[in-house]
């Protein structure tokens, strides 16, 4: 962690009050710190409910959290605290310089628009006009996620769930925003076309120098798409090292028990 | 007399139908709606003797904008003569007593359902739209929140993808009425229901376009000399509609907004008086 982040969150957290007269708070994820350097994945590995999800939503806005801070070396230099930015500045940032990637493609796509009409909305978001050189585009980013050409003005709804993610990669990361926040981005595919989808991801991670951070409460995805990892139980930060190593050599006894149960 | 009778008696008959609150609070509203060019305004729609949707909202801004001095035009599709038309027509004369009239030169105010007179308006002339649709983005989104936060942060994206999927679909941009425009730099508004041979006559206009939609409860305004720029991708230019080698068959015209005779292979001014003008040589 040196000074070269892209990404950075300090002490974030997220609590859900409790209404009524046993006011009792639900911790949902409490004091998590990191930071992503450009070309470096992180992983965030834990079971369904330990608040991996919930913190990628805080830094992405679609959740406010409840205390802490999020910076971004692309939004002043990362000297402005996302947390503090009003929510349609948030929902700017996520045209060009924070995308996120949705285990259900649903949420990052419109199923009744083209595929090519998808990448559209962030092109023309980001102010382009010239009809030839947003097709050109759109083509272009489809033939890299390896989603066929002829597909590109058909409904995202018609397309498999494989092919739904391909265009939700490439429509999230049509303006290469340099920090991607994928969340559970092969769950619900099948283990042949999320090993290909993973291949992708890992691809285009590297070929354009991307600072991500990966959900997963899958092993195999974290081992493969990232070299740092966070372990989450129970809204905490439980562990955290080089992911080779801590799936080596677990300290932590729920990691151990993660790894025990990922291992069989 | 009962007591009933007593107490409210029969209404006065007011000038412009409306009572005087009604009438001020749709001008406040179309204050605000000059103010803020494209803005929808919302404003409580009255029940009018006309249904919803016939033409209730522009009848509404008519009665609330006209003075005894005024003349007054109304048109359906350019025809002074449709039968809505002439209903409003007479409904306004009749609650006001003001001088009507065809030409479009004379009047003050213009009605008007689907299109805008030929003879260029001039400064002064108020331009009343009756609008079915104003909300530009209905088609694009659902959500009224969804659709308030676009217009506020200007998010027009999706509208963008609506031209975009049309072009990629026809290989041209199908959509005639109700062209959305981009007003004073900063509100996408819907031109409903005039078509695009239109739109260009509202970019920087002499004349004040006073929009209503009476069903939807909203006003909105483009004020003289602002800018009203269809949205149009920067390769493929904004056109208005032509039939090659179409001419009216009464005037000879090949100039004007053209509309073809069902059946017969002929093709007419849309405009009426315009083309009885040109016949007559006034």
């Amino acid at each position: 962690m040196g000074a070269d982040w892209a990404l950075r969150v300090d002490h974030l957290g997220r609590t859900f009050g409790r209404p009524g007269p046993r006011a009792e708070a639900i911790v949902a994820a409490s004091d998590v710190s990191f930071s992503v350097a450009a070309g470096e994945a992180l992983g965030i590995i834990g079971e369904s409910g330990s608040g991996k999800t919930t913190v990628l939503r805080c830094i992405a806005g679609d959740e406010h959290s409840s205390s802490g801070s999020v910076w971004l070396r692309a939004l002043d230099g990362g000297e402005t605290d996302l947390v503090r930015l009003a929510p349609s500045q948030r929902r700017a940032l996520r045209i060009d310089r924070l995308a996120m990637v949705y285990q259900d493609p649903a949420q990052g796509l419109r199923l009744d628009v083209t595929a090519g009409g998808n990448i559209a909305e962030r092109l023309t978001a980001a102010g382009w006009r010239n009809f030839g050189q947003i097709r050109q585009r759109a083509a272009e980013l489809l033939a890299r996620v390896e989603v066929p050409l002829g597909r590109m003005d058909d409904l995202v709804r018609t397309f498999s769930g494989g092919m739904r993610q391909r265009v939700q990669l490439a429509a999230a990361l049509a303006l290469r925003p340099p920090v991607v926040l994928l969340d559970e981005p092969t769950t619900g595919l099948d283990a042949s076309v999320a090993a290909g989808v993973l291949d992708l991801i890992r691809d285009l991670l590297e070929e354009w120098g991307l600072a991500a951070v990966v959900v997963s409460h899958d092993m195999a995805v974290i081992e493969l798409l990232t070299r740092r990892c966070l372990v989450m139980h129970q809204g905490r930060v439980v562990e955290a090292g080089l992911t080779d190593q801590l799936l080596e050599d677990p300290q932590h006894a729920y990691t151990q028990r993660l790894v025990a149960a990922a291992r069989g | 007399m009962s007591l009933l009778d007593e107490l409210v008696g029969e209404p006065e008959p007011t000038f412009a139908h409306l009572d005087e609150s009604s009438k001020r609070e749709i001008r406040r509203a179309l204050l605000s709606a000059v103010a803020i060019p494209g803005y929808q305004v919302p404003f409580g729609s009255r029940e009018m003797p006309v249904a919803r949707g016939w033409g209730s909202g522009g009848l509404q801004i008519t009665l609330a904008v006209i003075g005894p001095d005024d003349v007054v035009k109304v048109i359906d599709q350019g025809d002074d003569a449709g039968v809505n038309a002439a209903n409003l027509r007479r409904l306004v004369v009749a609650s006001t007593g003001v001088t009507e009239t065809t030409d479009s030169r004379e009047a003050t105010i213009v009605q008007t359902r689907h299109r805008v007179p030929e003879d260029p308006m001039s400064p002064g002339q108020v331009l009343v739209l009756q609008v079915p649709v104003p909300e530009p983005l209905r088609g694009v989104e659902r959500d009224v929140r969804e659709l308030r936060r676009m217009h506020a942060e200007g998010d027009y994206a999706r509208m963008w993808v609506s031209l975009y999927e049309d072009l990629v679909r026809n290989g041209v941009i199908t959509r005639t009425t109700g062209y959305p425009c981009l007003v004073g730099g900063r509100y996408v508004m819907a031109t409903t229901p005039i078509p695009r041979w239109d739109v260009p006559r509202l970019h920087q206009a002499e004349h004040l376009s006073l929009f209503g939609a009476g069903r939807e409860k909203r006003v909105y305004a483009v004020p003289p000399h602002t800018d009203v720029e269809p949205l149009t991708f920067t390769d493929v230019p904004f056109e208005v509609e032509r039939t090659e080698g179409a001419r009216c068959w009464r005037c000879g015209s090949a100039a004007s907004y053209l509309v073809e005779i069902p059946g017969r292979d002929r093709w007419v001014c849309s405009d009426t008086d315009w083309c009885g003008r040109r016949i007559d040589g006034r």
